[in-house]
């Protein structure tokens, strides 16, 4: 069945709505003035389970749906949206979004396409019913019982699983109507351990788009459990980490969240357009050490960050962000894209209908380079090994950002010698880009957890890395 | 429709979902439903950026069979959303646990009176209105001072809205609330040209009428910002932290979360067991002011009907109680402290100095205006973020400082706090002045 076939079965026939009556709404919306207007359908369907004191504490289930109504003149954006999908309720929404180009009555004149179907990156099943809900109960007493053999020191097991299964619809005022069905599961587990009179905590998970019947397979739950009580035991040996400017290695995967924060926020197209980050104007210059080539790529196979299509109907792509160092483009949603006469790069996503579409990443990620990690740590006399890492954050004006090591090591002598305590590690994006020594053979991509926040909104994404040297960066520990 | 009768509304509204609960059941039951509406206006370059009108509704129901429990909730207020919510509650409930400590908060704990605590204000403004006064802000920021070269916007929004609660207790109750803001952020381009900062400003009440004027905000959000020019990076060092009152809140914030039921049930707070213990110095007092009229977060009961009360957290330095809804006071033993969804206006007592005073007073040290990251320990209570502010040398402030880390544990912090001054920002839910810590470890070049 086509995707747009089960969006208007899900978001518009049951309301009474087909593309005539949408017309009528565009009536409302759009102004000699308008440039740009859409209506964003969404439904979504959400559930969650929650394992702590060896029982199954809660479970919760959600349903939302509701359509939001855009209107964008030149740089101003109109916006409105309503919980109840109903004709009635879209008039009043155009109205009000209207308002911003005081519309007059032009409304849309081209016919209704239907976009071609791009490759589907991710199944369209709904992942709430992959499993039953007893299976699903099941795995989180699995990561229970698996964790308190794991470790006598083990004292609290939580665990996580929950699932949401999203169908979205958009018809903007050229009369294109695009949709997707997207799936999304996610499962973790927290342990607390007890040792020596010391206590530490850690967790572990995974996710992506697909159902819920991953956790099922290949031992997964087991390798959850095992990677959070491993770290929780490495915390609790940990000595205060140094303190003053290292040299820092950072381990592949998860750790990329360096570059989301260094780079990528710096590399949405909105804050370029405003001249307010720190890259703006800088495309074409050397941003980076040479060798480092970083991308954001929607196209991925299931990953977290990974969209069909994005919020505002384009088709996703691997879009090169900085190749061999040079700063080579921004990602674009369409009304920066416009405004700054480059195309959209499919980065334009919105939490829900009830918020604004902004340029926002997908997965991005640095591509492997040439040396062994082996050959990196080996290299460095005194410095850090951070190989996992809570949050992070940037102002993205001043290019100052900071990101969380959870698990980190010394290194002394090429060797990786004593755990320390967990740490921020602060820099300068453009300056600390500038500042890589040795790229790893090893890139991964994060097992599909990862959330990023702008503005207020949240969205699921990826993050990814090979091994790094970085030749100083200000680690924020207390040992002088 | 009139306040009362949208309030009516609600309430009939919230019993449905009681009596389908019943329907279907459920042994007992709760239900939450909100509405609000809002607007809110984004101006960039003296020019409209956003407008955006905001309209939410939305429905929680829990369901107990026994001790189990089941949530759900919905966006659609329909009869037919209303029962199938239920049903979907319901059926979450057949797989959890039997759970001892699972159901509504006692029944003598509901709160039996509703004090008007004069926190529903709603703003008649227009979106003319709203922009106009935007523009009036961002204009009055751009316009203080030459160095004052880009502007991420200034913003008025205006938000109100009603919230119902009952339970089968019998208990039905709906709050109005109303919530206004004006904020303002401008960026300064360094005198070399190489590099930008930017800073911001903000007021926000429950009034709109009491809002700081657009003139105001705006100067102060370009004062702001130029005084971020020239920052430097310090070397390491070990010295006294003078956190202002915004982020003093934040960091009596890591104390009330590791006196929260859930991180001592849990065993998940570098505070365990710590009722009766002494964690700060003898002058410092922490109490709840639950019904401070048009307080931030001023309310006659919990998120769970439960009767909210004055209440002292800290006193003489010492910790007085958790603070607990019900299932957390259920796991350790004990009875809720009113507490499900948070504190209510948390009150510190000063020791009595102004800011200025307060900056003498360390002498020479950091003075604290911006924290980034989240480098918390809840276990541990170690404690390193990312930092800007000011270097300060005999009580006087000589350039301001970033890119640097400050780092430490906890409850030394806690307990070497110096002074608490008087300068309490109104905008914020805690009350507090700005909070001097004797020692901490920059980490800087």
């Amino acid at each position: 069945m086509n995707l747009i076939d089960v969006a208007e079965a899900t978001l518009l026939t049951p309301y009474d709505l087909d593309t005539a009556r949408l017309d009528k709404v565009f009536d409302e919306l759009v102004g000699p003035q308008t440039d740009m207007a859409d209506l964003y359908f969404q439904s979504k369907r959400a559930e969650g389970w929650s394992l702590e004191d060896s029982m199954i504490k809660s479970g919760s289930y959600s349903i939302s749906q509701g359509v939001g109504v855009r209107s964008v003149s030149g740089e101003k954006t109109g916006f409105a949206y309503s919980d109840e999908i109903s004709l009635d309720a879209l008039l009043v929404s155009a109205r009000s979004a209207s308002a911003i180009s005081r519309a007059g009555q032009n409304g849309r004149v081209s016919a209704w396409q239907r976009q071609p179907s791009v490759p589907l990156l991710y199944t369209h099943e709904n992942p709430l019913d992959t499993l039953t809900e007893a299976e699903k109960i099941e795995l989180l007493r699995l990561a229970d019982t698996t964790a308190r053999a794991a470790s006598p020191y083990v004292e609290q097991v939580i665990a996580n699983i929950g699932a949401t299964h999203e169908v979205i619809l958009v018809a903007d005022q050229e009369g294109h109507l695009s949709a997707d069905v997207r799936p999304m599961v996610r499962m973790n587990v927290s342990v607390i351990i007890e040792k020596d009179g010391k206590r530490e905590s850690a967790g572990s998970g995974g996710g992506g788009r697909f159902g819920m019947d991953f956790f099922a397979q290949a031992d997964r739950v087991k390798g959850y459990v095992d990677e959070a009580v491993r770290q929780a035991l490495v915390k609790i040996e940990a000595v205060d980490a140094p303190m003053g400017e290292q040299v820092v290695v950072l381990g592949n995967g998860w750790p990329g969240v360096l570059l989301h924060e260094a780079v990528g926020h710096g590399l949405e197209g909105d804050f370029n357009r405003k001249g307010t980050s720190a890259f703006s104007g800088r495309i074409g210059e050397q941003v980076a050490a040479k060798g480092v080539t970083v991308v954001d790529n929607g196209t991925m196979q299931d990953r977290r960050g990974s969209l069909t299509i994005d919020d505002e109907g384009v088709p996703t792509q691997c879009t090169t962000l900085i190749e061999d160092g040079v700063l080579k483009g921004y990602m674009q949603d369409k009304m920066n894209a416009r405004l700054m006469g480059v195309q959209s790069t499919g980065n334009g996503r919105r939490e829900s209908y009830d918020s604004l579409p902004m340029p926002r990443m997908t997965n991005t990620y640095m591509l492997a380079g040439e040396r062994e990690p082996e050959e990196i740590l080996a290299s460095v006399k005194n410095g850090l090994y951070a190989v996992n890492f809570g949050g992070g954050q940037v102002d993205i004006t001043s290019g100052k950002f900071v990101f969380s090591a959870s698990e980190a090591y010394l290194i002394e002598d090429g060797k990786v010698t004593s755990p320390v305590k967990g740490a921020t590690l602060i820099g300068n994006g453009p300056e600390v880009m500038t500042r890589i020594s040795m790229i790893g053979n090893d890139l991964e991509l994060d097992k599909g957890v990862g959330v990023c926040g702008k503005a207020g909104q949240s969205v699921p994404v990826g993050v990814g890395q090979p091994t790094l040297k970085i030749d100083g960066l200000t680690v924020g520990g207390t040992a002088g | 429709m009139t306040i009362q009768a949208k309030k009516e509304a609600l309430l009939t509204l919230s019993q449905k979902v009681l009596d389908e609960a019943k329907k279907q059941g459920a042994t007992s039951a709760a239900a939450g439903i909100s509405t609000g509406d809002g607007l809110s206006v984004d101006v960039r370059m003296a020019e409209i950026d956003k407008l955006e009108y905001h309209r939410d509704q939305g429905l929680g129901v829990t369901v107990y069979f026994g001790q189990r429990q089941g949530t759900a909730s919905t966006g659609d207020l329909s009869d037919a959303a209303i029962s199938d919510t239920v049903r979907a509650a319901c059926n979450i409930a057949k797989y959890t646990s039997e759970d001892e400590c699972r159901g509504l908060a006692d029944a003598e704990l509901m709160a039996t009176e509703f004090p008007d605590l004069d926190l529903y204000h709603p703003w008649d403004i227009t979106a003319e209105q709203a922009i106009e006064k935007a523009i009036a802000c961002e204009n009055a920021a751009r316009e203080f001072d030459p160095r004052i070269t880009n502007s991420d916007g200034a913003s008025v929004s205006t938000y109100s809205g009603l919230s119902a609660y009952a339970n089968s207790h019998g208990f039905a109750a709906v709050r109005a609330s109303s919530s206004h803001s004006l904020s303002c952020s401008v960026i300064a381009n360094e005198a070399d040209g190489d590099g930008m900062q930017r800073d911001y400003w903000y007021d926000s009440s429950r009034i709109g009428s009491q809002l700081d004027s657009p003139e105001i905000v705006g100067q102060k959000a370009a004062e702001e910002t130029l005084s971020r020019l020239d920052a430097r990076k310090l070397t390491s060092r070990q010295c006294p932290v003078l956190y202002i009152p915004r982020l003093a809140s934040g960091l009596l914030g890591h104390f009330t979360s590791a006196i929260g039921g859930s991180a001592q049930y849990r065993k998940a707070s570098y505070l365990l067991d710590s009722v009766g213990s002494k964690v700060f110095p003898d002058f410092v007092n922490l109490y709840e002011r639950p019904f401070i009229p048009q307080g931030m977060r001023s309310a006659s009961y919990d998120s769970e009907g439960v009767a909210t009360r004055e209440q002292d957290i800290v006193r003489d330095g010492i910790v007085q109680t958790y603070i607990m809804g019900s299932y957390s006071a259920r796991k350790l033993g004990l009875q809720s402290t009113g507490n499900s969804g948070g504190l209510h206006n948390l009150t510190v007592d000063s020791t009595g100095q102004g800011f200025a005073e307060m900056l003498r007073l360390m002498d020479t040290g950091l003075l604290l205006t911006g924290l980034i990251g989240s480098g918390i320990n809840g276990i541990t209570g170690d404690y390193s973020r990312g930092a800007t502010g000011f270097w300060v040398e005999k009580g006087v402030i000589q350039y301001p400082v970033e890119e640097i880390t400050i780092a430490g544990n906890l409850k030394d912090m806690l307990g070497g706090i110096v002074a608490i001054g008087n300068d309490t920002d109104r905008r914020i839910g805690t009350r507090t002045g700005s909070i001097l810590v004797e020692q901490m470890m920059i980490s800087g070049e």
